[in-house]
């Protein structure tokens, strides 16, 4: 369902997309809720409860969501593959650490197809950016009210559940990996490296200007395009998850259930582009808890029984209420497997490609 | 869409995990990974040159059996050739033997049979001298005659 908190579908698709922020409101902000004003005197600490809020906290402020998914995927990560080393031994491999050892090889052989030194950095950085890119995209495949709503239940009003389409947190990611490229280019290349800046592609004193402004463009849009590749890939995937839900509904088995209790209960058939067929499998519906309540007051069905019965009904019942969003939430799904294995594996290459080139001395 | 803390709070995480994994996870399973490769190719080696050890013992063994097989027949040969030359040798034995003991019994028969004549013959003269006195009805001088009948008896 599209949710009733979210009253129309603009708001729902913002409140999709906004982060739980965690951040400084600056002193003479009023903060508007329930109606009330009230003004900020001091610069405070607070958690946003709009988007204006977000907007009035600017820089200091901190995606809580983005961070402690993020920090939780690379802590699963961290500890599956901590195990794996545990477990690692000359003896036969087996279950997890087979596994590993495949992504581990994988990584490695990649590492070695383009980077041609010897580093004791890249292959674990390659490593961790690829599995930990990978478990974050993988978040998207969580059907996307699921999260969201359970958590508004728990008094949590924004969140989004997949780190890597926030900005901050790809271009942070990238940014790490620019750091290392400026580290390495200085140790490897030394004052080669400003030689490189200043007199590429023009060989002549005279163009230095116009090689550096080029060349610091070129290298600043390294970290840019590594970064909001993967943003750009990862946001407008979950925004077409977020469509498919505004039209059809997405929390999974609880939201099949949900759809059946809606359409079975209350009637309403509001929200389906077929109001006819909707109509006809309320009646069904309807029919169907009726003769079980009445064969169970005849005493003919136990009442257990009944129970498992009307839930069953239910959830049929909001299955085919929900199977057009369930088929198109399930095909895209599908879909991102591919999509986010390899946006994963092209952040990988990238900033292996870019550490490689920043080991090449001209 | 705001660019804010998070990312740095992000660069920091990044740094945490690589070092993680670059302190605790990489160098354990690598490590891990290379000895069992070495491990089983030095398996496979192995296991070539127990092959190889293997042909060549049984070739070995071959070439033993071909000799003891060889050496078996010869020592067959020679006792059959020894069992043949013992059983003439015991037939040339066996053959002087009796004609050892023909020899003798004919020696023994020759023996008795002079020492029969040599009886019959003295028999014989007493014989003919009983005859002629029982002939001539007289005792006949057998001191006088005794040469006339010894050589008589010595002609038959």
């Amino acid at each position: 369902m599209a949710g009733s908190n979210p009253a129309t579908t603009t708001e729902y698709i913002s409140h999709h997309l906004t982060n739980l922020v965690y951040g400084k409101l600056p002193a003479g902000y009023e903060r508007s809720y329930n109606g009330n004003i009230e003004l900020i005197e001091q610069p405070t600490w607070t958690l946003a409860q709009s988007a204006d809020e977000v907007m009035a906290m600017g820089f200091w402020a901190v995606h809580v969501d983005s961070m402690l998914w993020s920090i939780g995927l690379g802590a699963i990560f961290a500890f599956l593959f901590f195990r794996a080393a545990r477990k690692a031994s000359t003896a036969v491999p087996s279950g997890w650490l087979n596994f590993a050892e495949m992504v581990v090889d994988f990584v490695d052989g990649t590492v070695k197809d383009t980077f041609h030194g010897r580093n004791k950095l890249i292959p674990p950085l390659a490593l961790t950016i690829f599995v930990w890119i990978f478990l974050m995209n993988l978040m998207k495949l969580i059907p996307v009210d699921l999260v969201p709503t359970l958590l508004m239940y728990a008094g949590v009003n924004y969140q989004k559940i997949v780190p890597s389409t926030d900005p901050n947190v790809t271009l942070g990611l990238a940014l790490g990996v620019f750091v290392l490229v400026l580290y390495y280019s200085i140790k490897i290349k030394g004052f080669g490296f400003a030689r490189e800046l200043a007199f590429t592609p023009f060989n002549h004193w005279a163009f230095i200007p116009l090689n550096l402004f080029m060349e610091v463009i070129g290298l600043l849009a390294k970290p840019f395009s590594l970064g909001l590749r993967l943003f750009g890939n990862m946001y407008a995937g979950e925004i077409i998850f977020i469509l498919i839900a505004v039209m059809f509904g997405a929390m999974g088995a609880a939201g099949v259930f949900g759809g059946g209790l809606q359409v079975v209960l209350s009637g309403d058939v509001s929200q389906t582009a077929l109001p006819m067929q909707s109509i006809a499998l309320w009646a069904v519906g309807f029919v169907v808890v009726c003769t079980l309540c009445w064969l169970n007051l005849k005493g003919k069905l136990a009442t257990k029984r009944m129970v498992w019965l009307v839930a069953l009904t239910m959830l049929i019942i909001g299955g085919v209420f929900n199977l057009a969003g369930g088929i198109m939430q399930w095909g895209w799904a599908v879909f991102h497997i591919l999509v986010i294995t390899l946006q994963a594996f092209i952040f990988m290459v990238l900033s292996i490609v870019y550490l490689s080139l920043a080991h090449e001395d001209h | 869409m705001n660019i804010n803390l998070t990312l740095f709070g992000q660069m920091l995480t990044l740094a945490f995990f690589v070092w993680f994994c670059m302190k605790f996870v990489w160098p354990a399973i690598t490590t891990a990974m290379e000895e069992r490769q070495q491990k089983i190719s030095d398996g496979l080696d192995a296991a070539d040159r127990a092959m190889r050890d293997l042909e060549l013992a049984q070739d070995k063994a071959t070439d033993q059996l071909k000799d003891a097989k060889q050496q078996s027949a010869a020592i067959v040969e020679q006792a059959n050739k020894r069992a043949a030359q013992i059983v003439e040798e015991a037939k040339q034995s066996a053959i002087a033997e009796s004609e050892r003991i023909k020899a003798a019994a004919h020696a023994e028969i020759e023996q008795e049979l002079a020492r029969a004549k040599e009886e019959l013959r003295s028999q014989v003269s007493r014989l003919a001298l009983l005859g002629a006195e029982k002939v001539l009805g007289a005792s006949i001088d057998e001191a006088a005659n005794r040469d006339l009948v010894d050589n008589l008896a010595a002609q038959l």
